[in-house]
């Protein structure tokens, strides 16, 4: 105890430093000068108990660690996850059968405010999902995955704009147009890799943003599109004659010949189901791109994909067409991004370059690394965290973006292999003496 | 079946290969052998396209290859395998042979979505060749782990199933036996042999174990600095003074 004396002084007088101008002193206005005054003493009781808590915990670290690891030896796979592999798979069956499930009754259990929350989410589990292929599974790393959403959220914007498209017409277009963009990317990237590909994808980023801003004839510029139509619920009219109408959610409809949804199912107005309408599609979409994402790593283009990211001179002399490969995964993934942009805008009901900065591209990929590269589920764990987190933190004000800064440090500390890394699949195999 | 001629390759000044010629016929297992820096490995990457030969021509199956881009000339029944192993190590073992029958199984993105009839035969006939040389290979074991996990001689034995899941007509051995020990070479020494004789498979082979290069060659190319210095069956390679001086040293 002696010899862990100093470090444990030490350690408790770095507390008190750390702590004692954060919290110990506070500024108040007087008139026109700030004075200092000392906190109230609950907050100075607080600062005392973390300093000996950090002392003592110092102080008799070697007996705190021994006592867990000799806990830990009695019971060996106690405090870690050692269950065997099947476990493992039930286990994810069972996590996401149970996250699926609490997604679909979220709407009715929760309120405003969270229903639109799960909706930024779900928007960035699918540009998360959509980022995967490209970083995830082929190893490219792309710092301008933003450019796609801005594509796609953009294309809803513009086509509603000058031509009156509606949004289901509007989401497979934008889709395409971003999937056309990234196979436009793909072009000259295809003999960069690791940093020059990242510098390059980062610069096309910037360049459609930029593209935005200054067309500002066409696209508004910096000031953006505003009054962007909600998406709109297909029904089919019995009286007076039987046709195909458009349901609005508003309170009155705007667009001639629509119908509001309260009116035709004769509800009582509700501003709530606009909200759901918009989670629910969110929702549809994520399931899609994930049961077309599933498929896909397990088709033989997902194979090649995690190939040519593991030894790319290998996978070419197998046969595989490094260009091809590349570009359907740019072409791929974009396209995932285009969905997420047009329902962005959809929702938003106006958009401006502002949206599709490189924070963006960089919180995407963050969510990628911190769920683990190539995992689904540590995807859609990690997005939820990544917005959740800093949207319950807003307490801490200007604290915010530290604590998220933190959490991801301490993150790629302790698990660099992200929240849930990838398993690899387990495939039952027919030997010849079974069969 | 692959015919090389006049196969010359320089870096900048450097000739790394100069006027090879080669020849490898149907069934037959063709060694190259030379001290290092020879210039082996560079015919193999010219033959398999990973190189554009600065000049000659060389011929796979009576056609011209050697303007095309690598991927393509394994897709006509030529492939390698490559002196550091190199596999996809976080993939598993099945995946690995998965990946390579690329050209076998139907890569259309609809036929996959909706896993139509085509799409689900050839995955599973896919399947079947990659377990059919998993156990040839007594790799059926460890058919889920990743490759990356395997020990030398495993990953070894993976990448020559590797190669053959793909059917092919010839097939490039670059240093099969490095890094193996007495009782894995004999066992590689044998299931080259039946490659030869079981699958109708022509190999060609650079190795530097001179025990396996004499025992199954029917012919040895030997070259030395660039330039071949001698050709003949292993009987007369081994008596050739030049070759001894060379290469093989004095007895």
């Amino acid at each position: 105890m002696r010899s862990t004396l100093p470090s444990a002084a030490f350690a408790a007088v770095i507390m008190f430093i750390l702590t004692f101008p954060l919290l110990g002193l506070k500024l108040e206005r007087e008139g026109v000068t700030l004075t200092v005054n000392g906190a109230d003493t609950d907050t100075w009781i607080m600062i005392g108990l973390g300093v000996a808590a950090v002392f003592f915990f110092q102080l008799f670290r070697p007996s705190i660690v021994s006592a867990r690891q000799r806990v830990l030896g009695l019971y060996p796979s106690h405090g870690r996850f050692n269950f065997d592999d099947g476990f493992k798979q039930r286990f994810e069956k069972v996590a996401l059968f149970a996250l699926l499930g609490l997604a679909l009754i979220w709407p009715f259990i929760s309120d405003r405010g969270n229903i639109d929350l799960a909706t930024l989410v779900l928007i960035y589990v699918m540009l998360g999902l959509g980022l995967n292929i490209v970083v995830g599974l082929a190893g490219l790393l792309d710092l301008g995955y933003v450019a796609f959403y801005a594509v796609g959220a953009y294309s809803y914007a513009l086509l509603s704009q000058y031509w009156g498209v509606s949004f289901w017409v509007a989401l497979p277009i934008g889709g395409l147009l971003a999937a056309f963009f990234g196979f436009l990317l793909g072009f000259p990237v295809l003999r960069l890799r690791g940093d020059y590909l990242a510098i390059v994808t980062l610069g096309f980023g910037e360049i459609i943003r930029e593209l935005l801003n200054i067309h500002t004839d066409l696209t508004g510029g910096p000031n953006g599109i505003g009054g962007i139509p909600k998406p709109t619920l297909p029904a089919i009219q019995l009286e007076p004659e039987p046709a195909l109408v458009a349901l609005e959610f508003g309170r009155r409809a705007k667009e001639e010949g629509n119908l509001t949804f309260h009116e035709f199912f004769g509800l009582e107005y509700s501003s709530e189901t606009k909200v759901m309408f918009l989670y629910l599609i969110a929702l549809a979409l994520v399931l899609l791109t994930l049961f077309v994402i599933r498929r896909l790593t397990k088709m033989p283009v997902g194979r090649a994909w995690e190939a040519l990211r593991e030894d790319e001179i290998a996978s070419r002399s197998l046969g595989l067409n490094k260009t091809r490969i590349k570009l359907s995964a740019f072409t791929i993934g974009a396209s995932f991004a285009g969905f997420a942009g047009c329902f962005f805008a959809a929702r938003q009901g106006f958009i401006s370059p502002e949206s599709f900065t490189f924070i963006e591209s960089a919180i995407i990929l963050a969510i990628v690394v911190l769920g683990g590269m190539g995992s689904q589920i540590g995807v859609i764990c990690a997005a939820i965290v990544m917005i959740v987190l800093p949207e319950m933190a807003r307490e801490f004000a200007e604290y915010r973006m530290l604590i998220f800064g933190a959490m991801m440090v301490l993150m790629m500390i302790w698990r660099p292999e992200g929240l849930l890394p990838v398993k690899r699949s387990h495939i039952q195999i027919k030997t010849s003496q079974e069969s | 079946m692959l015919r090389v001629k006049d196969l010359t390759m320089r870096f900048g000044g450097l000739v790394a290969v100069d006027q090879v010629n080669l020849e490898l016929k149907e069934q037959e297992i063709v060694s190259v052998i030379g001290p290092n820096g020879a210039g082996k490995t560079t015919i193999f990457n010219c033959i398999s396209g990973f190189y554009k030969p600065s000049g000659g021509e060389i011929s796979f199956r009576n056609a011209p290859i050697h303007n095309l881009p690598d991927y393509k000339i394994s897709k006509l029944g030529m492939v390698r395998t490559f002196q550091h192993v190199r596999l996809f190590g976080n993939m598993t073992v099945i995946e690995n042979l998965l990946v390579a029958q690329h050209r076998h199984v139907n890569t259309g993105l609809l036929a996959g979505l909706f896993a139509t009839k085509d799409y689900r035969r050839r995955e599973e006939e896919a399947m079947e060749r990659a377990t059919y040389w998993l156990e040839k290979l007594d790799l059926i074991k460890v058919a889920n782990r990743e490759a990356g996990n395997l020990s030398y001689g495993q990953q070894r034995r993976l990448e020559i199933a590797r190669c053959m899941v793909t059917e092919p007509h010839a097939l490039l051995l670059d240093e099969p036996a490095a890094g193996l020990n007495p009782r894995e070479t004999r066992d590689l020494n044998e299931l080259i042999m039946r490659l030869k004789l079981d699958y109708n498979v022509a190999i060609l082979l650079i190795e530097h174990d001179m025990g396996l290069v004499m025992d199954i060659s029917d012919r040895i190319y030997v070259v030395n600095q660039g330039r071949p210095l001698a050709t003949g069956t292993p009987e007369e390679i081994r008596n050739n003074p030049e070759v001894i001086k060379a290469y093989l040293g004095e007895a």
